[in-house]
């Protein structure tokens, strides 16, 4: 039977439902399921997928200290040799599943865990130090091709075999550094370097800086009763019938809607356009997603200064890191200069 | 977007389920919410209780605007 693997996949692919089945709780199967096929195809006899896990990727959100707990014990009676996950592509809340399941089975039962998913997934970041994470394209139109990659990479590390680096295996770095030897001194490569540089030509570090990009906290507003407060939201938050048709994954644009006149959110006035999980919560109230009722009563009793006449919306569903900070540095403008003092900003 | 707003000198408070997520994406002012389909209200609930959760939320969030912070912070 070769090398044993429990694969991890989440309610999309475990065939049990949409994001009205987000919220279902992890259960084990026997065998394969889903991509699991592809994978077990790809091993051949070499290695064999003993069981599935399924997680909704709600429940696994909103519960993941406890999720992990019963997950981990499922995978754990296995005993296999190796931790597979996903692939998650761009799906925000799967990827998150996938690096902290591999986290914890790498940390509790010792053995290689790996998952595969797009660059801008928000587990790429938060978990590519803990698991091998080949990178794929951010839909599962490239699912063929991360299965082969993840496959290959599965196999040697339940062989045992040395892994290579991060661009030969396709993989994320995660930050190990390996003594080698080189033909070179140190000396005499970095002024090479420098001559190529010089020369206009491509030149590749031996130590990449890590990017830190954080913004420092703003001042806080010194009195939110003289205060204009703004609503943004990327829960999909907009007026009934989503008038300028923001797509429900991948958002190329944001909404500025005007909430003159509303105290309330209701079926007749406000929807969400968000395709990430289930709207019929949203879709009966929006205050739910952005509490307009509660801040136009503290408008009234002088809780707030005032509430900016608009909220600004976007679907925040697979959409890219640098569409997003188009929209927000582009509403950041658009508050400044309606004098807004402070955002209240939502997310699903 | 919450980075990318705070840059131009806003103070921003972030509601969200998950804040694993908000901490990566650099949130520096963060208010735990409800669940992921309805961060401020809870539909097992009756609309009055419903509306009091939310309201306190909201005045958390408020709250942590008028805070100072120096680094990310979880209120």
């Amino acid at each position: 039977m070769g090398i044993k693997i429990v694969h991890y996949i989440n309610q999309f692919y475990g065939g049990i439902g949409g994001e009205d089945k987000a919220d279902y709780a992890p259960e084990k199967i026997s065998g394969v399921k889903g991509p699991g096929m592809g994978l077990q195809a790809a091993f051949g006899d070499k290695a064999t997928i003993s069981s599935t896990i399924i997680c909704g990727d709600s429940y696994f959100n909103e519960n993941i200290e406890a999720a992990t707990e019963v997950i981990l014990e499922m995978i754990k009676e296995e005993n296999p040799d190796v931790f597979i996950a996903g692939p998650a592509f761009n799906a925000g809340r799967y990827g998150v599943a996938c690096g902290a399941v591999c986290k914890a089975v790498s940390e509790n039962l010792n053995i290689p865990v790996l998952t595969g998913m797009y660059i801008e997934n928000p587990g790429a970041d938060m978990y590519k130090k803990d698991a091998y994470m080949v990178e794929t394209t951010n839909s599962a139109a490239g699912m063929k091709d991360a299965i082969a990659k993840v496959a290959a990479l599965a196999l040697k590390l339940g062989l045992g075999e040395a892994i290579g680096t991060p661009e030969s295996e396709g993989y994320m770095p995660r930050g190990v550094r390996r003594n080698i030897f080189c033909e070179d001194r140190g000396a005499k490569r970095a002024v090479d370097m420098l001559v190529q540089k010089l020369k206009g030509e491509v030149i590749t570090t031996e130590y990449p800086m890590p990017t830190f990009d954080r913004v420092d906290p703003a001042e806080p507003v010194k009195d939110v009763r003289k205060a204009k407060i703004a609503i943004v939201s990327s829960g999909g938050p907009v007026p009934k019938g989503n008038p300028d048709h923001i797509e429900s994954s991948s958002a190329s644009k944001y909404g500025k809607y005007s909430i003159v006149g509303i105290d309330d959110l209701t079926p007749e006035n406000g929807e969400t356009a968000h395709g990430g999980y289930d709207p019929v919560y949203a879709n009966l109230d929006l205050d739910r997603v952005i509490p307009v009722d509660i801040l136009r009563e503290m408008e009234k009793s002088g809780e707030i200064g005032s509430l900016h006449d608009f909220y600004y919306s976007t679907v925040g569903n697979g959409t890219s890191v640098n569409n997003s900070k188009k929209f927000a540095a582009e509403i950041a403008k658009d508050l400044q200069a309606s004098n807004v003092d402070a955002v209240i900003l939502t997310s699903t | 977007m919450v980075k990318e707003i705070e840059r131009m000198g806003f103070p921003v408070v972030h509601m969200c389920t998950v804040v694993p997520i908000s901490l990566t994406v650099g949130a520096n002012r963060i208010i735990p919410t409800v669940a992921i389909p309805y961060p401020l209200g809870n539909p097992t609930m009756t609309m009055v209780d419903e509306k009091e959760l939310r309201r306190k939320l909201v005045k958390k969030a408020l709250k942590a605007l008028e805070t100072p912070v120096t680094e990310q912070t979880v209120f």
